[in-house]
């Protein structure tokens, strides 16, 4: 009896370590196709500071016209050129960059069969070459962010407790898995429409403003804000840098984290769901 | 060489000069029309290519329109925290990003495509078609494609600039109109020749989706007012990469907030350098262009 269930558990443990181990195959495959094309992520990280840098331009003006000491709706100058500055940190680490655009190709391709035949699912292998494809355009964005965070570190503030930090990196993580299972739900569109960029562009604009990646979300007039944070879109980005700055704490804190988490699995599950009717209904063109 | 082709037959030396003056305005206006004529082919085939696509049509009106609501937002918002940015006003600067948003729509309308195009016609050997073509190549890679969608949202564009004018309570004068309209195709041209260079010089880019990318992240400086940008940036942005022209200084002139005309012959000239450099890279690539295989 002892006997048996412990080789069940021998068996499930290897089951569970192969798999694991395809994963992480299939996260370095992300890795390695996506170093392919590090001078465009180079060119990618250095033209996607420009705006940043300019909106950081015009709060300096703002600031400048209200007297150095004055805030904005409680941010300092300081705290806001480090939002600005995290907001960059955060796209080079769990932003989206075109995995969306990938999937829907594979779909409406057919492409898509190859991996619906493998022992292997689609979506914790996209999600496994999303983590690489990230890991790899880290490794080659990391150096003009660093020359940008330099520039700007007179203003650059350390998060407010080493708490607090734990707390950012935890939560990144929850927004990056948020912001992989939203672009793959929409992306799973292509299952019925043939151009879903058209799609993909008009929630990616949600999510530019919602996210809090335009501007802090606190800026915004309170009911509106109060709305807002029932949506998924403010724990993709906003959040985490709330908790970095100290804008958040306690139960408010605990709170945002519970519904982070609830967003986070709401959303794996409507990915899921929309992909499994969107398998029932395919017929692969090609192929 | 275009003296040359005018004058074809050997009596021309008894011509008198009014003859050959005539014969090269007929010429020109020759050229002219057959230029409109392939124009207008052009026009009519992208057209067609949209009707094709009817409910594509109007998704990217909207995707457009999306974008262009989070700009006006982000405006808004910023005023509900200050007074001014600079010297610039709320109307002020939602006028700037009217503006920019017009000169943008109308460039992509007319030219975009066609810029983030032209490496692909070049890796795939797809630019040898367009060389055979008896009109000029630049022309024709330039021009190719029309994209309507992006009328639809200069007309949202102009709509807004309205508003803000109304709410500046500025009366636009004929001259002055005449003039932001010309200020507006120099700033079409600064884009044009920008955007150009980038998809010349681009064949390194393997998705080309990045091209137009970089583009996206430049106009963004173009909606800001220029008094926000400082030291390096201030020139870089104004006298390399003249974003802070294009948009400012047009939108300067309906505002009356134009410090000195100095500024209209600084944004032509930056334009027409720009123009200059992007024939360079233009016959250069054409001069290293050998087809693809097969």
């Amino acid at each position: 009896m002892v006997h048996t269930i412990r080789l069940r558990f021998e068996t499930q443990s290897i089951w569970a370590m192969k798999t694991f181990r395809k994963y992480l195959y299939a996260m370095w495959f992300g890795v390695q196709m996506n170093l392919a094309y590090r001078l465009n992520f180079f060119a990618r990280a250095i033209f996607g500071l420009i705006p940043i840098a300019a909106v950081i331009a015009v709060w300096k003006t703002i600031y400048a016209g209200q007297g150095q000491q004055s805030t904005v709706a409680g941010y300092s100058l300081s705290e806001m050129v480090t939002y600005y500055i995290l907001i960059c940190v955060l796209d080079m680490l769990i932003a989206v960059h075109d995995d969306d655009l990938q999937i829907a190709r594979e779909i409406r391709e057919g492409t898509i069969n190859q991996f619906l035949v493998k022992p292997i699912d689609y979506m914790w292998f996209r999600l496994s070459m999303f983590a690489g494809g990230k890991i790899a355009y880290t490794t080659v964005a990391l150096w003009p962010l660093l020359t940008f965070i330099l520039l700007l570190k007179n203003n650059f503030q350390s998060p407010v407790s080493s708490q607090a930090l734990a707390l950012f990196v935890f939560s990144a993580l929850l927004g990056a898995c948020l912001q992989f299972f939203i672009s793959y739900t929409v992306a799973m569109l292509a299952f019925w429409v043939l151009e879903v960029s058209t799609f993909i562009f008009i929630v990616f604009a949600f999510e530019f403003i919602a996210s809090g990646r335009l501007f802090p979300l606190d800026l915004l007039p309170s009911p509106l804000l109060q709305i807002l944070m029932w949506s998924p879109f403010p724990y993709e980005l906003y959040l985490p840098l709330a908790i970095y700055s100290g804008k958040v704490t306690g139960f408010e804190l605990v709170r945002g984290l519970l519904l982070q988490a609830a967003w986070v699995c709401i959303m794996a599950g409507l990915a899921r769901l929309i992909m499994n009717l969107g398998i029932k209904r395919f017929s692969a063109y090609g192929g | 060489m275009a003296a040359r082709t005018i004058h074809p037959n050997p009596t021309q030396s008894q011509k008198t000069l009014y003859q050959s003056g005539l014969n090269l305005i007929n010429r020109f206006v020759y050229t002219l029309r057959r230029y409109t004529a392939v124009y207008a082919a052009l026009w009519k085939a992208s057209l067609t290519r949209e009707i094709m696509f009817k409910v594509n049509f109007l998704l990217w009106v909207v995707v457009e329109l999306v974008w262009f609501g989070l700009q006006v937002a982000f405006v808004s918002v910023l005023y509900l925290h200050t007074e001014e940015i600079g010297s610039w006003t709320k109307w002020q600067v939602m006028l700037l990003v009217g503006v920019a948003q017009f000169i943008q729509q109308i460039f992509q309308a007319l030219f975009l495509i066609n810029c983030a195009n032209l490496s692909d016609l070049v890796r795939t050997g797809k630019l040898d078609f367009v060389l055979l073509m008896p009109v000029n190549s630049r022309f024709l890679v330039s021009l190719r494609q029309v994209d309507p969608s992006s009328l639809v949202n200069a007309l949202v564009a102009l709509g807004v600039m309205g508003y803000a004018l109304a709410q500046l309570h500025i009366k636009i004068t004929v001259a002055n109109l005449a003039l932001f309209l010309m200020l507006c195709t120099v700033g079409i041209l600064i884009h044009y020749s920008l955007m150009f260079i980038l998809g010349a010089v681009s064949f390194w880019m393997t998705r080309s989706e990045g091209l137009v990318w970089v583009y996206y992240n430049m106009f963004q400086i173009a909606r800001l007012p220029d008094e926000a940008f400082r030291g390096v940036m201030k020139v870089i942005f104004t006298f390399v990469v003249p974003m802070l022209l294009v948009a400012n200084v047009p939108t300067r002139t309906l505002a009356h907030t134009l410090h000195s005309p100095l500024y209209l012959l600084l944004m032509l000239g930056c334009a027409l350098v720009c123009f200059w450099a992007s024939s360079l890279v233009w016959k250069s690539a054409i001069k290293r262009y050998s087809s693809a295989s097969s």
